[in-house]
């Protein structure tokens, strides 16, 4: 045996291996089952956790199988290129196969195949062949696209296909699973993904990126005039909203206010809302921590829109005009939470409108438009309180919001696989290579008739097309 | 009478159909089951009707969103999806044999929404997106899909290895055999086309399509398993029982990704049971 031969041979097994269809079964389960791993055990925790949760030992095991960062471990990755590799070639073997009979201008009829077939339906008719011929051409080039007649034998066949280009339906599938890795291989390639909080008023070009932490440097600037966040009365968040400017060599060239599922996107790069804060003002805690001697309330009747102003101290009772009711400041709390959140300084003040229980509501020195979320017939604000030059709408506590920060450049190609991918899904499941022949044979005066079909996929449903057929050539 | 107190009377009439379909199939009544069918489409137009009323509500309530928020408006939709299919086949197939284990899931389903709480919620940000609707529709056909492919590879499965005698009335294996295959297709594609929405969605969300969430996992392991059948289906040729195991398979991770996700940590909490 020569060199060339024995790598020859080697080159044959590996392209056999890849090319089979039992690889492609074992690694679809294999995925699944090892894809379950990481949505049990929960995935890049600070190695502390799971030390803690998991013991020495286990902790070492499962980290030297990369249990911890499993869908980016090497055991996992290869598990997919090996199932690429696998559509690949398994896709290139039965595609040379199939381009021989895909691109035929002349189909030929294996009357065997035909004869055979187990939804042969077999009637006798009075009519000669030539009339039949005429009568059946025209019922068949109604349904399909191509049509011709062929005299074999002592009969005569009609044959008639439609759809023989819907076989590579499966292979554009397989193509779009190669096009959604290769759009992620490039998104991880060329794109990044970052994170930065940016204070309120505040502007920066320097991001972090999650894979390692490290500062990034955009090419334009990022500001953040405004950042706000409301609430359901329930407490849920309703909505995050940050005013963003985009400045680039000193000039504003775009402004946009993002929510979640709204993002910013400029020159490739997208701000997503992703989540807020408080920041550390060192200077205003001491204000914040010790409640304030007085305290300045507006009352907004909903209804009317009669305001009305109260300066109060904590515990004092306050009757509302009008006779609607009355309120109490119960206290001042530095940090209120509000739907797991902290939302800063404020008050709990108990309301009692007239001939109803007690209500304790909060106002967030904040937020001044707080509580006309609790949807409630008057809505409280504080417009003020008196202790070292504090006033609530000078924002002293400020705020910071966080921004996630992507480019991925692979989106539109992976984008172009989920489209491919469903085309193929319709094509492969729903449409398929359609094949009918007619035999006639002359019986005397009249002639005998077998009716039979073929179809690259679902055969049943082609069972169903050759009774309707013959039911139809049989009346006609 | 609002939208719960519609759909937990929706939850008997589909409980009747049961028990209607069930007649036809033990002792052979062609009457209960045309019965059957008229009660079953009416508790089809009782479940839309229960839907399209919660979305109004929602709106008088100022909230205003689809009912596809939470779990009771999920199984809500679940019981919709299996009965629309199944009203689907039993015309195509022009068979009513499917019809008892096919309501009785719409029904578990409706029964399991009842436990859960039905009030209306306003959205999160996180779920404020036009994907929404996308997503959870084609997510839920599918597994409305490959339910009913359960079901019926369930009783292949109970006749292949001595179930009651009475199953001999259902259709020839390779009908069941085909049936399971092309409601496996069909759910696959829906859930092919779900996790492509959501991908989509978490694009426009998140900043990324893919994360390997739990339940982005767990979809995705869904789609492993039911893309492994039809390969075995499609290129080694198998059939009958071992579809019939991968099919009930492929269910179980139907299920883990619905309800058992909930219960890992990840993005998709707010389906949560509470």
């Amino acid at each position: 045996m020569t060199e060339s031969n024995v790598s020859t041979g080697i080159w044959d097994a590996i392209w056999e291996f890849f090319a089979s269809i039992r690889l492609t079964i074992i690694l679809l389960f294999s995925l699944a089952v090892t894809s379950i791993i990481g949505t049990l055990i929960p995935q890049n925790k600070p190695p502390m956790e799971y030390l803690q949760a998991f013991g020495e030992f286990r902790f070492r095991l499962f980290n030297a199988l990369d249990f911890f960062d499993m869908y980016r471990s090497w055991w996992f990755q290869l598990l997919i290129v090996l199932l690429v590799l696998n559509i690949i070639i398994c896709s290139l073997e039965r595609l040379s196969a199939l381009s021989k009979i895909l691109f035929v201008k002349n189909p030929k009829i294996k009357p065997s195949r035909f004869r055979k077939a187990n939804n042969k339906i077999v009637f006798d008719t009075d009519d000669s062949s030539a009339t039949l011929q005429k009568r059946y051409a025209s019922i068949l080039k109604r349904g399909f696209t191509y049509y011709k007649t062929e005299t074999i034998d002592n009969g005569l066949w009609l044959y008639a296909e439609k759809w023989r280009w819907t076989r590579i339906g499966v292979y554009v599938v397989h193509l779009s699973i190669v096009m959604l890795l290769i759009g992620s291989l490039v998104g991880s390639i060329l794109g990044f993904e970052g994170f930065v909080n940016i204070p309120e008023q505040e502007s920066t070009n320097r991001i972090f990126l999650r894979s390692n932490g490290q500062a990034f440097q955009l090419p334009f600037e990022v500001r953040c005039e405004d950042f706000n966040v409301s609430f359901y009365d329930n407490g849920a968040p309703k909505e995050f909203r940050s005013r963003l400017v985009i400045i680039e060599n000193g000039q504003t060239v775009v402004e946009k206010d993002i929510i979640v599922n709204d993002p910013l996107r400029y020159r490739g790069i997208n701000f997503f809302q992703s989540s807020y804060g408080k920041l550390d003002a060192p200077q205003n805690h001491a204000a914040d921590e010790t409640p304030p001697e007085s305290l300045d309330l507006r009352v907004i009747d909903k209804a009317s829109g009669a305001a009305h102003d109260f300066t109060t101290r904590i515990g004092e009772r306050q009757a509302i005009p009008g006779g609607k009711g009355e309120f109490k400041v119960l206290a001042f709390q530095p940090h209120l939470t509000f739907g797991g959140q902290d939302i800063g300084a404020g008050l709990q003040v108990e309301v009692t409108l007239t001939g109803k229980a007690p209500e304790t509501i909060l106002l967030p020195l904040h937020f001044p438009n707080f509580d006309k979320m609790r949807g409630g017939a008057l809505f409280f604000t504080v417009t003020g309180q008196k202790r070292r030059d504090f006033s609530p709408t000078e924002k002293s506590e400020r705020y910071y919001t966080g921004l996630q920060v992507t480019k991925d450049p692979g989106v539109p190609l992976v984008y172009a696989g989920f489209i491919t991918m469903l085309v193929g899904f319709v094509i492969s499941f729903f449409m398929s290579h359609q094949m009918v022949a007619i035999e006639i044979t002359s019986r005397g005066s009249g002639s005998r008739i077998s009716v039979s079909g073929a179809s690259s996929r679902n055969k049943l449903g082609m069972d169903r097309k050759i009774e309707r057929l013959s039911a139809q050539l049989q009346k006609s | 009478m609002n939208s719960s107190s519609i759909l937990s009377i929706i939850t008997f009439v589909y409980g009747a159909a049961v028990f209607l379909y069930l007649v036809e199939l033990v002792f052979k009544k062609s009457l209960a089951g045309r019965i059957a069918t008229v009660v079953t489409i009416i508790a089809f137009v009782g479940n839309t009707t229960g839907l399209v009323m919660r979305w109004v509500e929602s709106y008088q309530l100022g909230f205003g969103h689809a009912p596809l928020s939470n779990l009771y408006e999920s199984l809500v939709f679940f019981a919709w999806s299996i009965a629309l299919l199944y009203i689907f086949i039993e015309w195509k197939y022009k068979n009513r044999v499917f019809g008892t284990l096919s309501t009785a899931l719409a029904c578990c389903a409706m029964a399991y929404a009842s436990l859960k709480p039905d009030q209306i919620q306003p959205l999160i940000p996180a779920l404020k997106s036009n994907w929404l609707i996308a997503h959870v529709f084609t997510c839920f056909i599918g597994y409305a899909s490959f339910a009913i492919a359960f079901g019926i590879s369930l009783l292949y499965l109970l006749r292949r290895f001595g179930g009651p005698a009475m199953l001999d009335r259902l259709p020839a294996d390779n009908l069941l055999d085909e049936l399971t295959h092309q409601l496996v297709m069909f759910g696959f594609i829906f859930l092919s086309a779900g996790i492509i929405t959501g991908s989509v969605w978490a694009n426009s969300a998140w900043g990324r399509y893919w994360g390997w969430d739990p339940k982005e996992t767990w979809s995705l392991i869904t789609w492993f398993v039911y893309a492994g059948l039809l390969h075995a289906r499609f290129m080694r040729g198998w059939q009958g029982t071992r579809i019939a195991v991968l099919s009930i398979v492929g269910f179980l991770a139907v299920l883990f990704t619905y309800f058992g996700v909930n219960y890992l940590p990840g993005l998709h909490s707010y389906g949560a049971p509470s």
